[in-house]
């Protein structure tokens, strides 16, 4: 397939595999901020390659995992109700809550729908004019502009009966939260490509210069992850921190300007909770009071939520790259995807389900 | 889409343009139906005696005894219909044992107000496989359900077949050592439902490749009756059909990564959908475990059909990690490729 099988190709990943052989002296850590980043690594092996003295973390880019337990509980309580009709992407749907998941509302009989675009649930709104229809906002920078232009057009085209659960987090301050924790191992980035298309790369120079981490905005095929890494500690090496841009083909330095101003337009900068980190502030967006008609959690007073977390799980810690998922005790035993203690384990792009999936016991 | 034998065979003239609650009482609008929807398509001289059951020749031996449901929804999509998939599903899972599918049965579950129009037309497609396949439909029942209670129509098959003597399949049976062998390209069956589903279009149309495989079994036992194995991976796809061979012979299996041969435009989908071909459903196409000594000629036999022009070997029984099947990845290491959990989700970003 053209544009993908050309980062795809063995022979010149073998090449790059090579070239990170002969150019690492040190050992290094370096974090993979995200999860598609982490699911591309550990489906092609490339941990396993890799030379001995570079260690990848995961790092906490998966919006599956770090969506808080709260949230997840709110959005079970009004997808519950009977005069909604709840739409998600497919893989919000099987994150456990408190007590039970978005399936297990579907079974009892509440409307929930898989959509892959939020512009699907607007027009599931115009088609079911006597029901509310709430889409579930989660995501990084990526997702940000769609879910924004949802909100514009219904409001644009006076939908009343359209709204919006937000949990939105960004990338910029957790690399910051996570760099400024006194645990703090992590000694280079990947950063995301995807969300670097949207918001471009400078954001990150101020990260680069304060905490003298090289930060190199990264691909997902096999070969640019290699690239990505191999630019990643030829910096560290020579003991530069400068921003690079290794996914060029896709990333501009200012980003993608209209959707930037869809989202100012539509979201403002909040205090977000992080599952498993804890709130960071300034880390995530809501929906600005011009558009209050549209947010969910303004809608549905769901009252007060007590969320428990499963005790077992340490995903907190696996997202901040301080433990790996074989250091879980419920690790493949309590927790597995079919019956997940944490969200870590539910997306494909999280950490403890990608070990799980593709290298569980050929480790062993 | 079109289709020519709509065209060619036009719609009986029924009392109703529609099916209603009562062509399912038992009574003259149940004849009338079964008289000029079902039985002129279906019709051998066993249905033909309108029994309450059929009574059929046992030639002795092993016989091989399979059942199936059909939900799918939509239920026209590229490739196929409900009735097709209906037909050659029962026929490949009898199949899958080596045994030639003889008779089916099969029953219809018909939502009020399904229009005669869209029946005819899955009736005729199942009249199509059943002849392709050299299979009677020889007893049959159809029952009609509140508008609501079912989606369109559900159609369950079952049917059996004789085995012949000296063949014993079996997903116990691997060997180490023994080949993996798949007869063609996979996922189309599932892209092609999930895109129309999601009404995503392509330059070039994904369809499904539902059909029969019992002959393209045939002409594998004729070159040898040894093979060890067979499935056809439908749901759950080629990844579960593997992980059940391996944890029923406590056998590991060796994937190699280059070698599993997927369509461009299906691959397309996949990535577009952030799914994995291998956990997508194929109804046109088998995996079959064979001792390495007949692997090259069962092989040929293969692509000689026209259901398994693209055959090729894509792995190896061994007995490094049982239970477990790996696949090699293009840098050289090696990953799991699991069992799938549920249905597969797209996922968000």
């Amino acid at each position: 397939m053209k544009y993908l099988d050309e980062f795809r190709d063995p022979v010149v990943a073998k090449k790059i595999l090579k070239e990170i052989h002969s150019v690492t002296i040190q050992p290094w850590v370096i974090m993979e901020i995200c999860g598609g980043q982490t699911h591309s690594i550990i489906r092609n092996g490339i941990d396993q390659v890799l030379p001995k003295d570079i260690e990848l973390v995961h790092g906490p880019g998966c919006p599956v995992c770090v969506t808080p337990l709260e949230i997840i509980d709110r959005a079970i309580e009004i997808a519950g109700r009977s005069d909604v009709i709840f739409t998600s992407f497919g893989d919000m749907l099987r994150v456990p809550g408190s007590h039970k998941d978005l399936f297990m509302v579907r079974s009892e009989g509440g409307d929930v729908r898989t959509v892959f675009s939020p512009l699907e649930s607007l027009k599931i709104a115009r088609e079911n004019p006597d029901k509310e229809v709430v889409f579930f906002a989660v995501g990084f920078e990526t997702t940000a502009p769609g879910n924004a232009m949802a909100v514009a057009q219904a409001a644009k085209e006076g939908l009343t009966n359209f709204s919006e659960l937000v949990s939105h987090v960004l990338v910029p301050p957790a690399m910051e939260a996570l760099l400024s924790s006194a645990a703090n191992r992590v000694q280079g980035y990947l950063a995301a490509g995807h969300v670097c298309t949207v918001m471009g790369w400078d954001e990150y120079d101020p990260i680069a210069k304060k905490y003298k981490v090289p930060i190199v905005i990264t691909g997902f095929e096999p070969m640019d992850v290699l690239d990505g890494i191999l630019h990643t500690v030829k910096q560290l090496e020579a003991g530069t921190h400068n921003v690079e841009n290794r996914y060029a083909r896709i990333v501009e330095q200012g980003g993608n300007q209209p959707a930037q101003s869809l989202i100012k337009d539509v979201f403002e900068i909040a205090n977000r909770k992080w599952r498993g980190i804890g709130e960071i502030p300034a880390s995530g967006f809501k929906i600005r009071e011009k558009y209050a008609a549209f947010d969910a959690e303004l809608k549905f007073s769901v009252g007060d939520i007590h969320t428990e977390e499963p005790e077992a799980c340490i995903s907190g810690v696996i997202l901040q790259g301080l433990k790996k998922p074989h250091d879980c005790p419920a690790f493949g035993k309590e927790c597995t995807p079919q019956n997940p203690l944490g969200a870590t384990m539910v997306s494909s792009e999280g950490a403890c389900a990608a070990y799980y999936k593709y290298q569980r016991i050929l480790n062993e | 889409m079109d289709f020519p034998e709509a065209l060619s065979c036009p719609v009986p003239i029924l009392s109703h343009d529609t099916v209603q609650l009562a062509h399912g009482a038992g009574g003259k609008l149940s004849n009338e139906m079964i008289d000029k929807i079902f039985l002129p398509r279906f019709m051998n001289s066993t249905l033909e005696k309108m029994e309450d059951q059929a009574v059929l020749e046992n030639p002795g031996g092993r016989i091989a005894f399979s059942t199936d449901t059909f939900v799918v929804d939509p239920i026209f999509f590229p490739g196929g219909d409900i009735g097709d998939l209906a037909i050659n599903g029962t026929v490949n899972d009898i199949a899958m044992s080596g045994a030639i599918p003889k008779y089916l049965s099969v029953g219809f579950i018909l939502e009020e107000g399904l229009p005669f129009e869209t029946l005819h037309r899955i009736v005729l497609s199942m009249e199509k496989a059943a002849k392709l396949a050299g299979v009677q439909i020889v007893t049959g029942d159809t029952k009609v359900v509140n508008r609501g209670s079912c989606d369109k129509l559900f159609i369950n098959t079952s049917g059996f077949g004789f085995v012949p003597n000296g063949v014993n399949i079996s997903a116990s049976n691997l060997e180490v050592g023994d080949k993996i062998l798949l007869s063609g390209t996979l996922a189309d069956h599932g892209m092609a439902v999930m895109t129309t589903r999601e009404g995503l279009s392509f330059q070039s149309t994904v369809e499904s490749d539902t059909a029969g495989l019992n002959h393209l079994v045939q002409d594998m036992l004729a070159v040898s009756t040894n093979i060890h194995a067979l499935r056809d991976p439908t749901r759950g796809g080629l990844a579960t059909s593997l992980n059940e061979f391996s944890s029923s012979s406590q056998v590991g299996i060796q994937l190699y990564g280059d070698a599993i041969p997927v369509k461009e435009n299906v691959r397309g989908a996949c990535e577009i959908l952030g799914i994995d071909p291998l956990y997508v459903a194929n109804e046109g196409k088998l995996v079959a475990i064979v001792p390495p000594e007949v692997a090259d000629e069962m092989l040929n036999a293969m692509r000689a059909n026209e259901h398994g022009k693209s055959a090729t070997i894509i792995g190896e029984v061994t007995d490094k990690h049982p239970g477990i099947v790996a696949m090699q990845t293009g840098l050289g290491a090696n990953r799991i490729v699991d069992m799938p959990v549920g249905e597969q989700l797209p996922r968000i970003c």
